[in-house]
């Protein structure tokens, strides 16, 4: 199959996907007790009140119509408006979503490369003292909460040595060098959890070829180690580590909430969590699907690099 | 003599789980400038390790305990990484068995032959490129000024083998260390190879060390030859004078192999298994087969010859029913049987048996062989108890291995002895048929001759038949009366051995026939020069 047919076919896949997620989204939601109603109107919660404000939202109409009648505002471009402060979803939802990407990316420019260079530097040295610090350091990293790693910077880089802020409260009208001096200790805490991770599976990747006639070939042509790895290993095990980069890239995305609510920082993460216990389905269902949009997308791209990576695939027909 | 190679008192240790082994012991070796000696013996011998100790390397875990390899009068055992990688490539090149492996798949052609070159500093890539437009040239690459472009993937295997020779000529090293460089082709593509390897080492007056296990191969090349057996030296001597007179019995063992040759000529009345028009593929309406049709008599060999993708396999996955065929029929004892495997009746499965390439794929490791063994009689006889027990012992008995292996695994066997376990396990369905699929191809020549032995002594007694697939014409003319040749999935010619071997009618049969080297040192010249007449 040519790379444009088998493109179309896993994008057609994401979008069935998608839409699979939103009705799980959708009913979710209608299962959990308890309406948006009562939570917007807390203590003033009249019957009479709680009626108007159902009709108002159109919560008494039946699921499946308030399913379909969002499904196509929603093809429409419109995700509709907030439950809980009536302000439009695109809003509300635009600007965390930019916050988290600009999290992720930071994290991301920083975690890759270096994760791909300490992994090479342990395949070469394995079993010797630099992959034993390497090895132990990320298997440390792995193993601690991303919480505790998160209260352990802050204790260390802004309440003893006072250097970075503890809070990452970004705002629209900062300055982007402001930002980014703010952003430091969260991306900081994310990079050691991603970077362990990306690095050990290119080492793994990198001795898994490490045994394979053509290296023990390029030793017999007289090619020297550093040459071996980089020229002969990495572009052989580029697609396992293309892979890895992209999921942990998506977990950057959509699984930091936890490092959001360390930091306070105003990502989408948190967003989700705080719609789904004001039951704001607009909100939660808008975030779910950009989740599930985001993970899709990044697999695809997984796919299509590791195709163009593979002279196998790249050149079938020649 | 001018020696650009000397090895003194080489011993060469392995350590795998807190066991030494020694693989090499006390090897002595001289090669001259320009001198072929050719390094034969079965796996385990120690040929390779001695190949690449030439090149100053060992794999992992292996060690050189004692000993000195003096190239060209410096010593490569205390040599550092840096003058070794320098000397590699440069003067000391080596091709490996498997081009296909031992090609880096991300790289053309033609990148990973300058690599050296360039690497090194003899060349820039402009040079190294056109050295290897000549070197393809000379080894007879189709369209030489482009094919260094393509990726391994891309050419035939044939190609891809030398391919790696021009690569390892490309600094014109003093030597070229060959490990098997044909044992991966087929027969037919193994001749040009050959050629192509002895035209290019005469050329430049390069030495060379022929490592393979074929003695027939290595009497085309080598000036010289050395036997080793265990990691040790069996016996050397001038290529003509060991053919003509080995000294020792283990020498004159491997000659008797390829000379060996007997003639059954039974007479076979009842169809036991016929093809009647079958086609069959992996797709719908892709045939890998076409217009198969043979019968297969009671108490007869079959052989089914052919180089690889020619639909040899395919063939025997739509006479066991894992391959559905698109057209045509199968049938046993002149009844139709279901074409499919999961609709055939117990019994039909049990009269059909087969044995594989690789014993130790085929064999589950965590069975012991009373279990493997005991298994297919549970299966298809319902035996239990004493009565499976005492005909698993008979079973061993009759594949000549001791009782005691009952309780054994078969990681505690060799390679001839699991397919003694395999042969045993289809034996225990009491078939009538046995598809035997390249079943001594993994095997060393002599443990194959027994296992071919074993075969015929099993078929006198019990009488079923058997349908060999193979590519070895060795195994075909010794144990065959029928041959099938396929060809690009059909069948180009089929009938008695004798016949065939005397008189092929089809050209393709002819080519394969005449391809299968014999242990005579003239032999290529004759056959290349006979070759050129015709053409």
């Amino acid at each position: 199959m040519s790379i444009k047919g088998m493109v179309l076919k896993r994008l057609a896949a994401g979008i069935v996907t998608v839409f699979l997620v939103s009705i799980l989204i959708f009913l979710s939601i209608e299962a959990l007790p308890g309406d948006p109603a009562t939570a917007i109107l807390g203590q003033q919660a009249t019957p009479e009140n709680l009626a108007a404000l159902r009709k108002e939202l159109k919560l008494d109409l039946p699921p499946h119509t308030r399913y379909l009648s969002w499904l196509g505002n929603f093809v429409q471009g419109d995700l509709g408006t907030s439950l809980s402060n009536k302000r439009p979803v695109n809003e509300v939802i635009g600007w965390r979503f930019s916050n988290t990407l600009f999290l992720a990316f930071s994290a991301a420019l920083v975690a890759v490369p270096l994760a791909i260079i300490f992994g090479m530097i342990a395949a070469l040295f394995r079993e010797r003292w630099p992959d034993r610090i390497l090895s132990m350091g990320s298997l440390a990293a792995i193993s601690f909460p991303e919480f505790f790693v998160g209260y352990i910077l802050i204790y260390i880089f802004s309440i003893k040595l006072g250097l970075l802020p503890s809070v990452a409260t970004i705002q629209a009208s900062m300055p982007f060098w402001t930002k980014i001096n703010i952003i430091i200790l969260p991306c900081f805490t994310l990079l050691l959890v991603v970077m362990a991770h990306m690095m050990r599976m290119t080492r793994a990747a990198i001795i898994g070829v490490l045994t394979s006639p053509y290296i023990e070939m390029a030793k017999l042509k007289g090619v020297s180690e550093w040459p071996i790895i980089i020229k002969h290993a990495i572009p052989n095990v580029l697609s396992p580590i293309i892979n890895v980069v992209v999921m942990d890239l998506a977990w950057l995305i959509v699984g930091v909430v936890v490092v959001e609510v360390v930091f306070v920082y105003p990502g989408l993460g948190q967003l989700l969590v705080d719609s789904v216990a004001k039951r704001d389905l607009p909100v939660v269902q808008a975030s779910g699907l950009i989740f599930a949009a985001t993970y899709i997308l990044l697999n695809l791209t997984a796919d299509i690099l590791a195709i163009i990576t593979n002279p196998k695939l790249r050149h079938i027909s020649e | 003599m001018d020696n650009i190679l000397k090895i003194d008192n080489l011993t060469i240790k392995g350590y795998w789980d807190g066991n030494t082994t020694v693989l090499l012991e006390d090897i002595d070796l001289q090669l001259n400038r320009g001198e072929v000696l050719g390094i034969i013996g079965e796996s385990g011998a120690g040929k390779s390790t001695l190949g690449l100790a030439a090149m100053g390397y060992t794999r992992d875990g292996c060690d050189i305990t004692e000993g000195s390899v003096m190239f060209d009068g410096k010593e490569l055992v205390d040599a550092t990484k840096k003058e070794l990688t320098q000397l590699r490539g440069s003067n000391i090149a080596y091709v490996a068995q498997s081009a296909a492996a031992s090609f880096n798949p991300a790289h053309r052609l033609v990148q990973q032959f300058a690599e050296t070159p360039v690497r090194h500093g003899h060349m820039t890539f402009k040079q190294a490129k056109q050295k290897a437009e000549k070197l393809y040239k000379r080894l007879n690459l189709p369209f030489p000024d482009s094919i260094g472009y393509r990726y391994p993937h891309q050419v035939s295997g044939g190609q891809l083998q030398r391919a790696m020779i021009a690569m390892a000529l490309g600094c014109d090293p003093d030597i070229v260390v060959f490990d098997e460089p044909t044992t991966a082709l087929d027969v037919t593509t193994q001749i040009e190879v050959l050629a192509a390897i002895r035209d290019a080492i005469k050329i430049n007056n390069t030495a060379a060390l022929y490592i393979t296990h074929d003695l027939a191969v290595v009497s085309q090349v080598a000036d010289r030859v050395m036997v080793l057996r265990h990691g040790r030296l069996v016996e050397d001597g001038e290529t003509r004078e060991m053919l003509e007179n080995p000294k020792e019995q283990y020498t004159k063992d491997l000659l008797n192999v390829r000379r060996q040759k007997c003639d059954n000529t039974k007479s076979h009345k009842e169809v036991v298994l016929e093809i009647q028009g079958v086609d069959a593929g992996y797709y719908p309406g892709q045939n890998i087969v076409e217009d198969i049709d043979f019968k297969i008599f009671r108490g007869q060999n079959v052989a089914v010859v052919g180089e690889s993708g020619s639909g040899k396999t395919t063939l025997a996955r739509v006479i066991t029913g894992l391959l559905p065929p698109n057209k045509g029929k199968v049938l046993f004892d002149s009844k139709s049987v279901s074409p499919d495997v999961r609709q055939r009746s117990l019994n039909t499965l049990r009269r059909l048996q087969m044995i594989y390439q690789m014993p130790d794929v085929a064999l589950n490791p965590r069975q012991k062989i009373r279990r493997i063994i005991g298994r297919p009689l549970e299966f298809y006889s319902g035996l239990s108890g004493k009565a499976k027990k005492k005909k698993v012992h008979k079973l061993l008995d009759m594949i000549e291995l001791p009782s005691h292996y009952y309780d054994r695994y078969p990681s505690e066997l060799s390679g001839g002895q699991k397919q003694r376990i395999c042969i045993a396990r289809a034996l225990a369905a009491e078939p009538d048929l046995i598809i035997c699929d390249e079943i001594t191809s993994a095997l060393d020549q002599l443990v194959a001759e027994e296992i071919l032995k074993l075969l015929q002594k099993l078929q006198t007694e019990l009488g079923m038949s058997y349908l060999f697939i193979t590519h070895d014409l060795a195994t075909v003319k010794a144990i065959a009366d029928e041959v099938i040749v396929m060809y690009k999935g059909n069948i180009v010619e089929q009938g008695n051995k004798k016949d065939m071997f005397d008189s092929p009618d089809h050209d393709y049969t002819e080519l394969l026939l005449s391809s299968v080297p014999e242990m005579d040192p003239d032999w290529l010249d004759n056959l290349l020069l006979k070759r050129e007449k015709v053409s």
